[in-house]
């Protein structure tokens, strides 16, 4: 029993450690090992297609983090005083978002956003006052891509946020309202610190998905190229050292942005049940 | 508190399955474009990628199936096996990899099954010329890596959740561990196989990476007849007849399993998250 967990956890982790163990090969073919050699990782900086990439995902990623994050606390949060058919109508929109595979949200994106632009742009073109110079054209790029990344991941922040939620003592908030505590007051001093541990946790499995996500960038990044998007198309070239390396960073950075999540729940885990004793 | 959220499904969820739904009965204009017109000719020609749809309803399923056989028995152990302070380590090492990018998670097997890779150390004792890249093996074996982790976390909570006395007091009156197995814990760990599966079974409809990168254009999903349809050939009134028939075949899968599981088991709603 014990042989079998470790030959999964060795089928988990050895085609990470074979693209590790890669990206210091001094050879040019990325298949041969010839030597340990750290020089791929300073050519990586001097790609500037790939620094605008990682930027783009960046931006993007911390974008719609943050509005997943905060769109995702409120729907929560106005959804728990919510009943009926209402209710039951948002909650199959949360799960229709999660459920409809990516690729086809990406699709229909892509071709809804380009129906609407082709209308709004000969709108904008004729209302825009010619002082203000050239009307702006409505394209594909940052606004596609942080709009389709939010869809996903505001869906999740809800149902974290709400697990959350439902798990929290009222007996506090009705504690504070005997107490003269006004909403506003209730909600910055008993309902938000409760659930700082859920959004926080939203925020970063959404920076970490809208990061890692290629499929939809795929189709909506219209001029823009995100890093997956860029990873994708050097891996269709060939195999190449230098992608071991971009991975490489990549993995890095997503296990250390997890791993202080992770540490960061626990820190509050343990302080609140510190403070309930 | 609402406003937003409403706002985004509007935008970015309703408009766009509406758009589609208009597109897929539309005709592809000859440079091609959409003309509005309302034909069933898109979904009459959908035997055309036939294809693609009899490797995902078949490769989807026996993947789910694989990873449930291979990732049970992994969460039995963590559960039952693994001393508490273990325990915590043990499941984030299996989270860890579900959140790394799967592009690169997939990437790493063209190198492990491409030529150089496991064929090339065969070789030496013997077996020759042996192809596992670009096989429905290939993409088997990255569907089970990249989902494993998806299929073993809810099976773990559910068998987290079990209270173990019933094992004892079952122990007790004489029954053997084999009997315990068959009749308390897999019976009480049916809500989180059925969540297991679910996940795999929906992210695997969808899936484009995986055949893309280890099916090497024999072996390819619905996904990459998509890809094709959108970005190559750009017949979007059908490329959006096939998105439609995905869906629809996606949700007539899940809600006949769903209500098979619920009649199963009445104690607990099985749900999808």
């Amino acid at each position: 029993m014990r042989l079998y967990a470790y030959l999964i956890y060795f089928f988990l982790y050895f085609p990470i450690a074979i693209i590790v163990f890669f990206s210091f090969n001094s050879g040019k073919h990325a298949s041969d090992f010839q030597g340990f050699s750290l020089k791929w990782y300073p050519k990586l900086f001097d790609n500037p297609f790939l620094i605008d990439a990682f930027n783009t995902s960046l931006m993007v990623a911390l974008i719609s983090a943050i509005l997943a994050s905060t769109f995702g606390t409120m729907a929560a949060i106005g959804l728990n005083n919510l009943k009926g058919k209402l209710r039951v109508f948002y909650d199959s929109l949360v799960y229709i978002s999660v459920m409809i595979p990516g690729i086809v949200i990406g699709i229909a994106t892509l071709i809804a956003l380009v129906t609407l632009f082709k209308f709004l742009n000969p709108l904008l073109a004729n209302i825009w006052p010619t002082s203000f110079g050239k009307p702006p054209l409505l394209n594909l790029g940052y606004v596609s891509l942080i709009g389709a990344h939010t869809l996903f991941t505001m869906s999740l922040s809800i149902l974290i946020v709400r697990s959350r939620l439902n798990g929290m003592d009222r007996n506090l908030i009705e504690a504070s309202n005997d107490l003269y505590g006004t909403p506003v007051k209730t909600f910055l001093k008993i309902t938000l610190p409760q659930l700082f541990p859920a959004i926080l946790s939203a925020f970063l499995l959404s920076f970490t998905f809208s990061f890692d996500d290629f499929i939809i960038a795929f189709f909506v990044a219209g001029s823009e190229t995100t890093l997956p998007v860029y990873v994708f198309s050097s891996i269709r070239r060939g195999v190449t050292p230098e992608i071991n390396a971009i991975a490489t960073l990549i993995l890095t950075f997503t296990i250390l942005l997890l791993l202080a999540s992770h540490l960061l729940m626990k820190y509050k885990n343990y302080s609140n049940k510190g403070s309930k004793k | 508190m609402l406003f937003p959220a409403s706002f985004w499904f509007g935008v970015m969820l309703i408009l766009p399955l509406i758009v589609i739904t208009i597109f897929s009965f539309g005709e592809r204009a000859p440079n091609g474009g959409y003309i509005p017109s309302f034909t069933f000719d898109q979904y009459l020609n959908l035997p055309a990628r036939f294809v693609a749809f009899k490797n995902t309803l078949t490769l989807a399923p026996i993947g789910t199936i694989t990873a449930l056989i291979i990732g049970y028995p992994l969460a039995y152990y963590l559960v039952f096996k693994v001393a508490d302070n273990k325990k915590n380590l043990l499941l984030i090492l299996i989270i860890i990899p579900f959140w790394t990018s799967i592009l690169i998670r997939t990437y790493a097997w063209i190198f492990i099954l491409g030529s150089k890779g496991i064929p090339n150390l065969l070789e030496y004792v013997g077996i020759e010329n042996l192809r596992l890249i670009n096989t429905s093996f290939a993409v088997l074996v990255g569907i089970v890596y990249s989902y494993l982790p998806l299929m073993v976390l809810p099976i773990y909570v559910s068998l987290e959740k079990l209270d173990k006395r019933l094992l004892e007091a079952s122990s007790d009156l004489g029954a053997s561990n084999f009997k315990n197995f068959i009749n308390i814990i897999i019976p009480l760990s049916i809500p989180g196989i059925a969540t297991g599966c679910m996940l795999v079974f929906i992210l695997l409809m969808g899936e484009f990476l995986i055949p893309a990168f280890l099916g090497g254009g024999k072996v390819f999903f619905v996904g990459n007849a998509l890809v094709d349809l959108f970005l190559q050939s750009r017949n979007w009134p059908y490329g959006s007849a096939v998105a439609c028939s995905l869906v629809i075949i996606m949700l007539i899968i899940v809600s006949i399993y769903m209500k098979f599981i619920n009649s199963k088991n009445n104690r607990e709603e099985v749900s999808i998250i």
